[in-house]
């Protein structure tokens, strides 16, 4: 099933803001999980588990260390699900 | 030339208040912090009641830090805050500041939650942040990490002793060298179906469940066992040049401690006591005093029938007749026991007396066990003498394990 762009990053928005507590306004594509958003290696698990469990998707352990950006892991989430 | 140890700052969380100044009023006036507990597993159990802390940490902390961070975590890392600064929030090289904070069973809610979710649920959803939660020197860590003590973080475990034993490892850095200033105290959070179910397997636990503010009730005749409490005391110990130095404010000075084993029996005390006297002898032989210096005690005193007269007795072997003139007060009859953070807010509580020359009271005693010969001091506070004076905190731990630290006033 493909998804939107919009509504890929409207779930991961919420799923950040309640692991990392980072207000969901400021979560963008360009937004950096480890520099401008505070997620740690642990957080980042959580971050994982919750995208898989929200949009039905896998996201691999070896696939983890390129989603750098939000927009990583928004794009990687699509063509995951597609 | 030993250096001196004195107290700069204090912190704590417990069942009778968020910091420090309200469990302290509540203390004198005699509140009871137990309560009826409201989850459905208590009814499950033979105890129903416990004395949760009075502010949850979710009204002292940011909603991210909490889920991060287990119960014992927050108790330590909220007392830790308040207590750095009370002692005035020192600017000092971080590599002479250290940590050493207890707690005697560890993250065991997020041990037990998180065994809930990998039976329903499977592995991929237990939390990353389990093992850094669960495990026993992270209240100490986690507090080192917001401070950046790099002189040393440590986690004595010992039981219901491990709070007065990490004051007393405090003590000992400071005294030989190895930093100036140190963190110390001792946290607990346990009120969970499993642990509790553990203790009163042991029948450790009062089970006055149809009056649950008048169970803990430490040398009264009809005692039947202590009552869980949960929260954490904190106290910002510093070398004595260092804090008068930076022109702080200073409570009291930690003097002495003394650490002995009974090698008796794992969960019971010495009926001889020989352990505790003896650790009161080494506390008062390193603080240079003698028993007649003595005013204050703040006993272990947990409530339990073999535990109440075991520390009685070797207290007044101990101090001889020199216990005419201490006035020992039991805290937990209003505290309940906060295991591994017991030792610590009883510590917080004799610093307060010392500055306040108040001795909190005992309450709950009805009838007092006649084979307590002891002074203890009932209902209200009573004043302390002025002038110098000493007092002693005990702790003791399943084990067999005895702690006695000496504070002086200054």
């Amino acid at each position: 099933m493909a998804l939107a762009q919009a509504d890929v990053l409207a779930g991961l928005k919420e799923i950040v803001e309640e692991v990392a507590g980072i207000p969901a306004a400021s979560i963008e594509m360009d937004k950096n999980f480890t520099e401008d958003l505070e997620v740690d290696s642990l957080s980042m698990v959580e971050v994982v588990v919750a995208a898989e469990e929200r949009f039905g998707v896998k996201i691999p352990d070896e696939a983890v260390t390129d989603l750098v950006t939000v927009g990583d892991a928004v794009n990687f989430i699509i063509n995951a699900a597609k | 030339m030993s250096r001196r140890v004195v107290v700069t700052g204090l912190g704590a969380t417990t069942p009778l208040g968020g910091d420090v100044t309200s469990t302290w009023s509540a203390l004198l006036a005699g509140q009871s912090g137990v309560r009826l507990l409201t989850e459905e597993w208590a009814q499950t159990i033979p105890v129903h009641f416990a004395a949760r802390v009075a502010v949850e940490p979710s009204e002292q902390m940011e909603r991210v830090e909490l889920r991060r961070l287990d119960r014992s975590e927050q108790f330590a890392v909220v007392a830790s805050r308040e207590a750095w600064k009370d002692a005035g929030a020192p600017e000092m090289d971080k590599e002479r500041l250290g940590v050493v904070i207890a707690s005697g069973i560890g993250g065991v809610t997020t041990l037990l939650d998180q065994y809930d979710i990998l039976r329903e649920k499977g592995a991929r959803l237990v939390s990353p942040h389990t093992v850094p939660m669960l495990m026993p020197n992270g209240p100490a860590a986690n507090v080192g990490l917001e401070l950046q003590a790099k002189a040393g973080v440590h986690t004595p475990v010992s039981a219901c002793a491990s709070g007065a034993e990490a004051i007393g490892y405090a003590f000992e850095m400071i005294a030989q060298n190895r930093a100036d200033v140190v963190v110390s105290g001792g946290v607990e959070a346990a009120i969970h179906a499993m642990p509790m179910s553990g203790f009163a397997a042991m029948k450790a636990l009062s089970t006055r469940n149809d009056d649950p503010a008048r169970a803990s009730r430490p040398y009264d005749l009809n005692r039947d066992g202590f009552v869980l409490g949960e929260g954490g005391g904190i106290l910002v110990l510093e070398e004595y040049e260092h804090a008068v130095a930076r022109g702080a404010r200073i409570y009291c000075e930690i003097a002495g401690q003394g650490l002995t084993s009974d090698g008796y029996h794992i969960a019971a005390p010495d009926p001889d006591g020989a352990g505790v006297q003896r650790a009161i002898k080494f506390a008062l032989r390193q603080a240079g005093i003698s028993t007649k210096d003595i005013v204050h005690l703040n006993a272990h005193a947990t409530s339990t029938p073999a535990g109440d007269v075991a520390e009685a007795n070797a207290l007044r072997a101990a101090l001889g007749s020199d216990a005419d003139h201490v006035a020992v007060s039991a805290t937990k009859s209003m505290t309940g026991h906060l295991l591994g953070g017991a030792g610590a807010i009883e510590s917080v509580f004799i610093v307060k007396t010392l500055q306040d020359r108040l001795a909190p009271p005992t309450i709950n005693i009805d009838d007092l066990d006649p084979a307590v010969t002891i002074d203890v001091v009932r209902n209200t506070p009573r004043t302390l003498p002025a002038g110098d004076i000493a007092a002693l905190n005990d702790s003791f731990g399943f084990g067999g394990h005895n702690v006695v630290l000496v504070f002086k006033s200054i």
